[in-house]
C-alpha cells in the first residue's frame, strides 16, 4: 500500500475557556494579549484521526494547513511534535478580517495548489466562534463529500471511510469513497502528547519569516535539514478572485459590538444560615414554584 | 420572490421542534417585512406533512418526497436546497443549529456565497448605514450572537448577499400555532431534475436514534452546576436536590467540559435553552452564553463562593457560600416546611 495523503485543516484560537478577569480592558473591549492562543482543541481530535491513520497504513503522510498570522507557526510546531509529517501556513495580510466563508475560499484555494490528496480533516467547530462552518464550507468549495461529527473512524482503506458519527440523540455509522472531507467531535480520541525524539527534532522548525530573524548561529540547520523549514504561503503564492478574500471577501459584517453589560436585577441577597434557607424554602414552596 | 425560506427537519414523520420554533420567528419576520414565509420538507413519506406546517403561517410549503431523501445526507439535500434558493431568490434562510443544519447550512452559503451566522440567540429587521461606501440598507436582518467566548454579543448583518442566512439552537425562538386554519399552497419539488446519482455517494449503513433520556427543556425546575462544584462527585447533591424538588439537572459548558455532567445537560447557546420556573444556579460564574440559555427563567437562585459572579446580576436570590452546605440545608427545609 502506498498510504494515504491526509491534510489536516487546524486554527490557532484565544483560548476563550479561561477567560480570567484580565481577559477585558477597562473599556470593556477585549484584551486579546491576556489570553493564551492555543492549538483549537477539536481540531488535535482531528489531527489524532489523521496520525492514527498513518499508524495503520503505512507510507501515510499528515500534513497540517492553517490559516493565521505569523505567530500560527505554533500550530505546524505542535504537529510536528506530535507526529505529522510537514505543515503549511497561511498567512498574508489580504487574509485579515475573513469571515468563514473567505476563510474557506483560502483555504480550498490553497488545498488546490497542494499534490493530490486523500482526506482532509478538520476539527467540528473553533472555540473562539463555534461555528461549524469552515469544514462543510471547504468540502463544497472542492465539490467533496463529507461526513460531519465523527467520533470514530471504524475502517479506512486507500479507497473508503466508515465512520462513527455522534448525534444528538444517536449515533449514526456511514461510509464514504475517498477523498472525503471529516470533521471531528471533541468526543473522539484525546490527542496524543508530543513525542520526544520528534520535539528534539523539530524544535528549531520555523517559517522563513521566523528564519530571517533567528539568531545567525542556528542559520547553517536550515541548509543542512530541509525538514525545519515551515512552508509559508501568501496570497501571492496561490491562485485567487482578490474579490473573495478577507474582509471585502465576506459576506458578513460586524454591525456593532455590544460589551456585556449586566443588568443588575433587584436580587435579594440572603446568607448560607439555617434561618435563611428555610425562610427562602418557605417562600418559594408559598409561591408555588416549588412543592 | 425575496421571501423568507425555513428549512424544516424532520424524524420518523414529524416536524422538528426547532423547525417549528422557526416557523413562527419567520412568520414574525415575515409579517414584519410583508413578504411570504415558505417552509422547505425534504424527505420520504411526506403525505400530509403540509397539516403539520400550515398552522404556523406558512403560505408556501415546497416538498421534495423520494424514499432516497431520508435520513438525511449532505449532497442530496444541498444540491435540492441550493437549486431551490437559485431559483426563489430568498431574502431570508434560518435552519435549526442542529447537526443537520450545522451540516447543511455552510454547504449552501458556501456554493451561494452567502453569509451564515451561527447560532443565533436573536433576529431582528433593522436598516444599517454604510457611512464609508456611502450606502443605505433597509430591511436587513439583524443576526444578534454571543461571540468570543461569550464576552461580547455581536450583531452581524449581511448586506450584499442574499440570502441572508442563519442557525438558531433549539428552544432559543418561541413556538406558536398562527392559525389552525390557516392555508398555504403546496408545490413538489421534481428531485429527479435537481439531484443527480452522484449525490449519493454516502452510504448510512446504521443509525440507531437513542431518545435524549434528560429533559431539560421540559423540567419545570433545573438545578444547574458549573465548573465550580469541582467534581463529578459533587454532582450528586444536585442530582439529590433535582430528586426532591421534582426537576432536572442541568450543567454549564465549563462544567461539561470539565467531565462533571454529560454534553446532553449542557445549558447556553451552544447547549439547550431553558425558562423553568425556578433556576438554581450552583457554582456557575455566568458568563453571557450559559445566561442566554436560562435568564428567561422564572425565578433564578444564584449560589457561589463569589459575591461578584456574574450570575448573581440576574439572579432573584443570591446566596453567597458552599454549594456542599447550602443544598443539604435546602433539602432539609423543603422537606420540613412540605410535610
Amino acid at each position: 500500500m502506498k498510504g494515504l495523503k491526509i491534510i489536516v485543516l487546524a486554527k490557532q484560537v484565544p483560548d476563550t475557556r479561561n477567560v480570567g478577569k484580565d481577559a477585558m480592558k477597562a473599556d470593556g473591549t477585549v484584551n486579546r494579549a491576556a489570553l493564551p492562543a492555543i492549538f483549537n482543541p477539536e481540531d488535535l481530535n482531528a489531527l489524532e484521526q489523521a496520525l492514527q491513520i498513518k499508524d495503520r497504513i503505512p507510507g501515510s503522510k499528515v500534513t497540517v494547513l492553517t490559516m493565521g498570522p505569523g505567530r500560527a507557526a505554533d500550530i505546524i510546531r505542535e504537529g510536528l511534535f506530535r507526529g505529522a509529517d510537514d505543515g503549511i501556513l497561511l498567512s498574508d495580510r489580504a487574509f485579515a478580517g475573513s469571515d468563514t466563508l473567505a476563510t474557506s475560499y483560502a483555504l480550498s484555494q490553497a488545498i488546490k495548489k497542494m499534490e493530490n490528496f486523500d482526506l482532509i480533516v478538520a476539527g467540528r467547530q473553533a472555540i473562539d466562534g463555534d461555528t461549524a462552518q469552515v469544514g462543510p464550507q471547504v468540502a463544497e468549495k472542492l465539490g467533496l463529500p463529507q461526513l460531519t461529527y465523527v467520533e470514530e473512524l471504524m475502517e479506512i482503506t486507500e479507497k473508503h471511510a466508515t465512520v462513527k458519527r455522534r448525534l444528538e440523540r444517536g449515533v449514526e455509522i456511514s461510509s464514504c469513497p475517498l477523498p472525503l472531507l471529516l470533521t471531528v467531535n471533541g468526543s473522539a480520541a484525546d490527542c496524543r502528547a508530543r513525542n520526544a525524539r520528534l520535539l528534539m527534532k523539530y524544535k528549531h522548525a520555523k517559517t522563513v519569516s521566523e528564519i530571517q530573524n533567528a539568531n545567525e548561529d542556528y542559520l547553517h540547520l536550515y541548509n543542512d535539514r530541509p525538514y525545519l523549514t515551515i512552508t509559508e504561503w501568501s496570497v501571492n503564492d496561490i491562485e485567487t478572485d482578490q474579490g473573495q478574500l478577507g474582509l471585502s471577501g465576506s459576506p458578513t459584517k460586524v454591525k456593532k459590538i455590544d460589551n456585556v453589560i449586566l443588568q443588575a436585577k433587584e436580587s435579594k441577597v440572603i446568607s448560607s444560615s439555617d434561618e435563611d434557607i428555610e425562610a427562602l424554602m418557605q417562600e418559594l414552596i408559598e409561591s408555588h414554584t416549588i412543592g | 420572490m425575496n421571501n423568507i425560506f425555513v428549512y424544516c427537519e424532520i424524524e420518523d414523520g414529524v416536524l422538528a421542534e426547532v423547525s417549528l420554533e422557526l416557523l413562527t420567528k419567520g412568520r414574525k419576520l415575515a409579517d414584519t417585512l410583508k413578504c411570504k414565509l415558505e417552509a422547505v420538507v425534504i424527505g420520504a413519506g411526506l403525505q400530509g406533512i403540509e397539516n403539520q406546517i400550515f398552522p404556523f403561517g406558512v403560505d408556501i410549503l415546497h416538498l421534495a418526497d423520494d424514499s432516497r431523501l431520508y435520513p438525511y445526507q449532505t449532497l442530496p439535500h444541498t444540491s435540492i436546497v441550493v437549486k431551490l434558493f437559485e431559483q426563489e431568490k430568498p431574502q431570508i434562510a434560518l435552519m435549526g443549529a442542529t447537526s443537520i443544519g450545522r451540516d447543511l447550512g455552510p454547504r449552501v452559503s458556501s456554493a451561494l456565497h452567502s453569509g451564515l451566522t451561527a447560532d443565533c440567540t436573536s433576529l431582528e429587521i433593522g436598516d444599517h448605514e454604510d457611512k464609508k461606501a456611502g450606502m443605505h440598507y433597509k430591511d436587513l436582518l439583524f443576526q444578534i450572537r454571543p461571540a468570543f467566548g461569550g464576552n461580547i454579543i455581536a450583531t452581524i448583518i449581511n448586506p450584499d448577499c442574499r440570502p441572508q442566512m442563519a442557525t438558531v439552537r433549539e428552544g432559543v425562538m418561541k413556538k406558536e400555532i398562527l392559525d389552525p386554519d390557516y392555508k398555504g399552497e403546496v408545490r413538489t419539488i421534481d428531485v429527479e431534475k435537481w439531484v443527480s446519482s452522484e449525490d449519493f455517494v454516502v452510504s448510512i449503513i446504521d443509525r440507531h436514534i437513542e431518545q435524549s433520556k434528560v429533559n431539560l427543556k421540559g423540567a419545570p425546575i433545573v438545578i444547574a452546576g458549573g465548573y465550580g462544584m469541582g467534581s463529578r462527585e459533587n454532582f450528586n447533591l444536585l442530582y439529590d436536590l433535582a430528586e426532591v424538588l421534582g426537576g432536572e439537572v442541568g450543567a454549564s459548558r465549563a462544567a461539561v467540559d470539565a467531565g462533571y455532567a454529560s454534553h446532553e445537560r449542557q445549558i447556553g447557546q451552544t447547549g439547550v435553552t431553558v425558562r423553568p420556573k425556578l433556576y438554581i444556579a450552583c457554582g456557575i460564574s455566568g458568563q453571557i452564553q450559559h445566561r442566554a440559555g436560562m435568564e428567561e427563567s422564572s425565578q433564578i437562585i444564584a449560589i457561589n463562593t463569589d459575591p461578584e459572579a456574574p450570575i448573581n446580576a440576574v439572579a432573584d436570590y443570591v446566596i453567597t457560600g458552599d454549594v456542599a452546605e447550602i443544598i443539604p440545608k435546602m433539602i432539609k427545609f423543603y422537606r420540613k416546611n412540605t410535610k
